[in-house]
């Protein structure tokens, strides 16, 4: 009847009474460096577990399913869209969100040069674009504007035409260059 | 491409490459957008929508949907009689729908549940009969006699027509050397900015208080709205507008789902939590409609425009919302760029049963300064001159200039706008010597520097800021203007800094929330660093002196021989001198803490004349003006238009924050590049094709440009340091831009946009007589 799509799965909500319980799982993870265990349902999305039961709302959701990148988090160090992974699928894993690339306070390269470079405009895109860089950063840490554009194509932007994101991660990767490449 | 180094000591004054001041939150995921607040007692909203595009609604049975367990509460038309409207002369939208739906996605009824499950559950248990009508989705059909009134008091679905002619248009065609007709279309675009529409409502049962996180360009209409639908005093109501996700327009106006929270959470008593989806967002639409062009220039041998008659149709969707205002500005901009001696305008805003149009970034402007550049170029081409020659011959003779539409010109960079793109572009050496399928082309466009006039008449001035120090020695600007990625927080600090001379970490934003700062009209027609920065001087200003009389009762020594350094407060030829922060504490004596207010008002000599009608609509302090070049590729197998760089001059006034300049403008010719080869909305029979971003093409970064800037300072006299806007004149001049270069790569014309590969290929086999 209506053209509307489901909004985001409420994780951990309660649930209405008399609702049938679902399959639930013990998802144990590396979190930004920190192990931790929750219990979730098998159906929660990645995105659900960071943004509404850990509440780490750095990864953003812009839109119904891997259309825009906004949501990506490293999975191991790959680039993985949290909005089209099951929770349970980083079982045993190593996921890493924007809140995880600061140390001790101090930005990243990337997000000090998203930052300084006005990668970021409204900000909205930016999680997903410097966790992607960062993938790409620490497989490739000298690559081409073409590369940082084959990298980054599934990221989208409508604030900066991209011109300063593409600068930021060419400043960045020169940082980290001079620093001994860190973080990688 | 150039990485333009940081002077970081100098961060925050006029002129230098300034970070935004709430970036470092961006950029750690600390920043907080609305889909952020998540209290943990905050219940599931949703909408049920209109599956017709257009009915009436026979009856809604929401008994069921009620008697669901975990349903704390369904609204329908019934729970508000009150229409809203961001136009005080317009105004019939309801949140939702009365009697009728007018487009497929026409909110019927909303819930609130205890969870999102239980919620979409209980909107497959709403039931709705409708008794369908006919409905139009274009605007000749709605225009038809005889054609069923999408609202009644609009038999023939015209919104507004218009009808203005200044200077004898005929005269100056007679005039002519050259009169060419043409007519060109634009496909309807949409915002699509990044972060998807939501609201957080929070209703207080005891105090009968409503508290908003809302995304919005406009808090203060949005409070004004809730206030009028919910029927509460505008005193028990707060919004709050929290980091934001981009805009371009889309929420300039109220739009149906925050009201819609408002009512839900009033209803359940409590809070609800509305998230609209991707698909709803892109349904909330508001973008640029569906517009034809036809355009009609005269012009002499050597170039120079005679006359110009413009028409426009515009197929507005099915409210009004900024409706009356968008087909004004479609000849509004016909002034103030050349010098034209004749100019007339027709044009009519027609109701479709499609989701309503509204403003997005050019508002009105943009379609109808593609098609005048675009016939400008091909008329050039028959006369054989060059396309920046026959611009030059075109300028405004003198500055100050007063338009026929009463606009003032006092600043007017566009000469040097031009030279600078010719020059970086190599336009002399390259046009004309392109190899084959590859071509230049160029235009200039302009945007008003915030309208004179704000859409609520109160008599109070056009902007407000507060500053408030303390015994700590900090800085707070208070202002409602609602920072929405374009970096107004920053631009207020930077004004304040500038002023007081102080370091810039000594100053915090506090900005867009009702219960703490000034109100402010909002984000729109880029009226913030015109008016809000002029603000924000006037308030730096009178702080600074309360502080330096201050210093001069310590040093009981006269005002005029207090002099400042940065921090430093001294009694001129002495070597008695103060700090910022023992000043505030000497200023702090017998009257604590102090809050100043700087003001802005529009004179009224910039608000359009009395005599012209609509005329208070483009009426502007000042212009921004660009041109730009654009080189572009066209492959003939597949008709794959690809814009591979572009040198756009844009004249700013002055740049406050060059940083912020240069992303603002490269945003502004991109937002214009997705226009101009991809980005199109798509109906079938009212419903949304393209209500995701794969179906609706916002180019990636693969298919993106380098874009130059090169930055043009006229300063105008009226700016905040000599500013103007900075993000709206550059996005028109892309598209004839483009369409002049692929004309330089083909040989074919483009009379429609987007160029998409259909579109090119069609036009290239038409050339090569392919038979279709």
């Amino acid at each position: 009847m209506t053209t509307t799509t489901a909004t985001p799965a409420q994780a951990g909500a309660a649930g209405a009474p008399g609702a049938k319980k679902r399959p639930r799982t013990i998802l144990g993870l590396t979190l930004n460096g920190r192990e931790r265990e929750d219990l979730i349902t098998d159906g929660l999305l990645l995105l659900d577990y960071l943004r509404e039961v850990v509440g780490l709302t750095g990864t953003k959701q812009g839109c119904d399913g891997g259309e825009c990148g906004a949501c990506t988090v490293l999975v191991d160090d790959q680039p993985r869209l949290s909005c089209s992974t099951l929770a349970v699928q980083v079982q045993g894993r190593r996921v890493e969100t924007v809140e995880g690339l600061t140390e001790g306070g101090t930005m990243s390269p990337l997000q000090q040069a998203f930052h300084e470079s006005l990668g970021a405009q409204c900000g909205f895109c930016t999680p997903g674009m410097i966790t992607t860089a960062e993938a790409l950063l620490r497989h490739n840490p000298n690559p081409s504007v073409d590369e940082i554009k084959a990298a980054m194509g599934g990221n989208l932007c409508r604030c900066t035409g991209y011109v300063k994101i593409i600068e930021s991660v060419q400043v960045a990767a020169a940082a980290r260059n001079a620093q001994g490449g860190k973080g990688s | 491409m150039s990485i333009a180094r940081l002077e970081k000591a100098r961060a925050g004054q006029v002129g230098v490459r300034t970070p935004l001041i709430d970036g470092v939150d961006k950029v750690t995921g600390r920043a907080k957008y609305t889909a952020d607040f998540k209290p943990a007692d905050a219940l599931v909203g949703r909408i049920l929508r209109s599956p017709l595009p257009h009915a009436h609604i026979v009856s809604i049975d929401t008994s069921e949907a009620e008697a669901l367990p975990g349903v704390v509460a369904v609204c329908t038309g019934d729970d508000c009689k009150v229409p809203f409207g961001v136009l005080p002369i317009a105004q019939n939208e309801f949140p939702l729908a009365r009697e009728k739906v007018r487009y497929r996605g026409d909110p019927v009824a909303a819930v609130a549940a205890v969870d999102a499950e239980t919620a979409a559950r209980a909107l497959k248990l709403i039931r709705v009969v409708y008794d369908p009508l006919p409905a139009y989705f274009s605007a000749s059909k709605a225009m038809k006699p005889g054609a069923e009134p999408i609202h009644i008091d609009k038999p023939n679905n015209i919104l507004r027509e218009v009808h203005a002619e200044f200077g004898d248009t005929e005269a100056g065609f007679a005039a002519a050397d050259l009169v060419r007709e043409k007519t060109y279309r634009f496909a309807e675009v949409c915002h699509a900015q990044m972060e998807p529409n939501a609201t957080l409502a929070e209703y207080d049962v005891e105090r009968g208080h409503l508290t908003l996180h809302t995304t919005t360009q406009v808090p203060y209409y949005v409070l004004l709205k809730v206030a009028q639908c919910l029927e509460m005093e505008e005193a028990h109501v707060r919004v709050i507008k929290p980091f934001l996700g981009g805009g371009f327009g889309q929420r300039t106006e109220a739009l149906h789902f925050e009201i819609i929270a408002a009512l839900l959470a009033r209803k359940a008593r409590g809070k609800v939590r509305l998230l609209q989806t991707r698909e709803e967002t892109f349904i909330a639409h508001r973008g640029r409609p569906d517009t034809k062009i036809t355009v009609k220039l005269g012009m002499t041998k050597d170039g120079k425009l005679t006359a110009c008659h413009l028409q426009a149709t515009q197929e507005g969707g099915a409210y009004a919302g900024y409706g009356i205002i968008t087909i004004i500005y479609t000849g509004a901009l016909l002034h103030g760029i050349y010098d034209i001696p004749a100019i007339k305008h027709d044009a009519w805003r027609v109701y479709t049963n499609l989701p309503p149009c509204g403003a997005q970034r050019g508002h009105g402007t943009v379609d109808a300064r593609a098609a005048f550049e675009a016939l400008m170029n091909e008329m050039a081409d028959e006369l054989g001159l060059d396309h920046i020659a026959v611009r030059q011959r075109n300028l405004l003779p003198s500055i100050p200039y007063i338009t026929a539409y009463a606009q003032r010109v006092l600043s007017y960079g566009l000469p040097e706008c031009l030279e600078k793109v010719l020059k970086a572009s190599g336009w002399a050496e390259r046009r004309g010597r392109m190899p084959k399928g590859r071509g230049l082309g160029v235009a200039c466009s302009h945007f008003v520097s915030g309208t004179s006039t704000p859409k609520h008449w109160t008599g109070e001035p056009h902007a407000v800021v507060n500053l408030r120090v303390d015994f700590d020695g900090g800085i707070t600007v208070l202002t409602g203007a609602a920072d929405i990625g374009q970096g107004s927080n920053t631009m207020a600090a930077q004004m304040v800094a500038e002023v007081m001379g102080v370091d810039w970490k000594r100053l915090r934003v506090v900005s867009a929330d009702s219960a703490l700062t000034p109100k402010d009209n909002g984000s729109y027609s880029s009226r913030v660093t015109f008016m809000v920065g002029n603000a924000a001087i006037d308030a730096a200003k009178q702080l600074k002196r309360i502080l330096t009389e201050a210093a001069a009762r310590k040093f009981e020594a006269s005002v005029a021989d207090i002099e400042c350094e940065g921090e430093i407060f001294r009694v001129v030829g002495s070597d008695r001198e103060m700090h910022f922060r023992d000043v505030v504490r000497a200023a702090l004596v017998d009257t604590g803490p102090i809050t100043v207010k700087g003001a802005f008002t529009c004179p009224p000599e910039f608000m359009g004349s009395k005599q012209i009608r609509g005329s208070a609509i483009g009426a502007t302090m000042g212009f921004c003006y660009a041109a730009q070049v654009v080189e572009c590729s066209v492959d003939e197998v597949t008709g794959k238009v690809t814009a591979e760089k572009v040198w756009v001059a844009v004249d700013v006034g002055r740049a406050l924050n060059p940083l912020a300049v240069e992303g603002q403008i490269q945003g502004g010719v991109w937002m214009g590049m997705g226009q101009a080869v991809s980005e199109q909305t798509v109906f079938n029979e009212g419903r949304m094709m393209a209500g995701n971003l794969l179906d609706y093409r916002v180019p990636t970064m693969v298919e993106s440009p380098d874009i130059e800037v090169h930055i043009v300072e006229s300063i105008d006299p009226n700016g905040p340091f000599g500013a103007k806007e900075a993000s709206e004149g550059m996005l028109s001049g892309f598209l004839p831009a483009l369409m002049d270069a692929v004309h330089e790569a083909t040989g074919v014309r483009a009379y429609s946009l987007p160029l998409s590969p259909e579109t090119t290929m069609e036009l290239i086999d038409k050339r090569d007589g392919v038979p279709t």
